[in-house]
């Protein structure tokens, strides 16, 4: 007699059909969702490299209305820095250095220790690709990508800075998981705004931003250092300002900074 | 279409509109209508699930052990989402990125559920298909008349075209931030439960007990 007949005619309350659906189940839904995942992977991976793109044209400030991202993009120049030395580096190819999977590579990262690691990344991959601008052979803008946990999850963003290296001109993440409505607020282009023109460092030379709460007024001391904290997500806000505290500070790009701005 | 399967497809729109009259699904519906655009990716996500999971529960109907029917039917369902998911992933990936979790939340619709349980798991699959068909375009036509009138009021477009040019940019419309923010939701689904019922007199419940309209002075 045929078995999935047998099962079949079984009453469906014995312990042996009722196991037999739901392994069948399961193994049905489970191929569907995997095809699904394994098909559509290429497509989604090509959305989110053009997504990433079209990120760092905005927070940059370069998107322009009717160009198209690809065109906008390609007067972008990628470039490898050791994070080490803050050095250039030629060796590898910055479209196709993957520094996320980089930071994963115990041999090409370096794993911080408890103290280092105030952005909470564990470890870092030794080279960073950083995006400039130029414009009439002057530099012009500085994008650097930076990552840190906030409350549920690793912000991935990008910081971008004025061509003297001190100076915001705009922050955004473009992967994260916080709350929406509350830390998912990072995204909110009104506070992301907020940032622009905020200065990094005192003229000491330390990173001196914060994320304070109360929001910032004339009356604010030190306004140039401060930005308004996201309302109801003060584990996010905490964490930007850990992420940013750490990648422009010795363990991340200052050493970098400190080159290209002597180079011009 | 013969007219049982009609009555079917066209109930849910609006005799038995599952948000109007079932008041299920409130949540998403509050969470998403604040564009066109992604309300109506959110409807054909939904209308999908619902009439795919129907059939599918429908078909399986006859072999589903009773002590675990729930979570055979959550499996499908939540099968369907993901799929769904990684559909509008692929190909609306800007739209799909502002639904957010909202996607993966149609697991957990009550209309999704509810008419697997109340309808799918008593009909043949045709039936059950165009019952979910029903239903989820009785939710998309809420959906759309909510993000209508919120974009509109709310941001002075539809679809992101410009219809009212806001004082902002030069225009005479002052928009109405009100209309962004989830509360204005309920007040519009309560406006359409409104004339909905003042329309369909029908539809409106039998109250659960009367205060007398003249007291006894005899009793006092």
């Amino acid at each position: 007699m045929n078995p999935i007949k047998k099962y079949l005619d079984m009453p469906n309350d014995s312990r042996s059909k009722t196991i037999v659906v739901a392994l069948t189940l399961c193994l049905v839904c489970s191929i569907l969702v995997s095809t699904a995942a394994v098909l559509l992977k290429p497509r989604q991976d090509a959305n989110k490299a053009l997504d990433k793109k079209r990120n760092i044209l905005t927070i940059a400030g370069m998107m322009q209305p009717g160009v198209s991202i690809e065109e906008s993009f390609s007067k972008i120049e990628p470039r490898i820095v050791d994070m080490a030395t803050g050095l250039f580096v030629d060796k590898m190819d910055p479209t196709k250095y993957d520094q996320r999977k980089a930071a994963k590579d115990e041999n090409l990262s370096v794993a911080l220790t408890k103290d280092q690691d105030i952005a909470s990344i564990r470890r870092q991959a030794k080279y960073a690709t950083v995006y400039l601008v130029r414009k009439e052979n002057k530099l012009d803008t500085i994008i650097l990508p930076v990552h840190g946990y906030g409350l549920w999850s690793t912000m991935y963003g990008f910081v971008a800075l004025q061509g003297d290296g001190k100076t915001v001109k705009g922050l955004g993440f473009y992967e994260h998981a916080e709350t929406p409505g509350l830390g998912g607020e990072v995204d909110n282009p009104l506070w992301k705004e907020k940032w622009v023109g905020k200065e990094i460092y005192t003229p000491q030379g330390d990173v001196a931003i914060k994320l304070i709460k109360g929001g910032v007024g004339p009356s604010t001391s030190n306004a140039q250092y401060k930005v308004d904290a996201l309302a109801g997500a003060t584990l996010t806000s905490r964490g930007v300002e850990n992420l940013v505290h750490y990648w422009l500070g010795d363990n991340g790009f200052k050493p970098f900074l400190k080159h290209i701005s002597n180079e011009g | 279409m013969n007219a049982s399967a009609k009555k079917v497809v066209y109930d849910p729109l609006i005799d038995n509109n599952p948000i109007t009259w079932q008041i299920l699904g409130i949540c998403s519906a509050l969470a998403v209508t604040t564009s066109m655009n992604t309300a109506l990716l959110m409807s054909v996500a939904l209308t999908a699930v619902v009439a795919l999971s129907n059939m599918s529960i429908s078909m399986v109907r006859n072999h589903v052990p009773g002590s675990i029917r729930i979570i055979v039917q959550m499996i499908i369902i939540a099968s369907l989402v993901i799929i769904v998911d990684q559909l509008l992933k692929a190909y609306a990936y800007d739209t799909a990125k502002k639904l957010s979790v909202f996607v993966g939340l149609i697991i957990t619709n009550c209309i999704v559920m509810g008419r697997a349980e109340a309808y799918a798991m008593s009909h043949d699959p045709k039936m059950s298909f165009l019952d979910g068909l029903g239903n989820g375009l009785g939710y998309s036509l809420v959906l759309l008349t909510v993000a209508f009138f919120r974009e509109l009021l709310g941001a002075g477009s539809l679809f992101g075209i410009k219809i009212l040019p806001l004082t902002s940019d030069g225009g005479w419309y002052q928009s109405n931030g009100l209309m962004l923010l989830p509360p204005s939701a309920f007040f519009i689904i309560g406006f359409m439960i409104w004339a909905i019922r003042a329309w369909k007199p029908k539809q409106v419940e039998k109250p659960d007990y009367r205060i007398h309209e003249e007291q006894n002075p005899d009793l006092i």
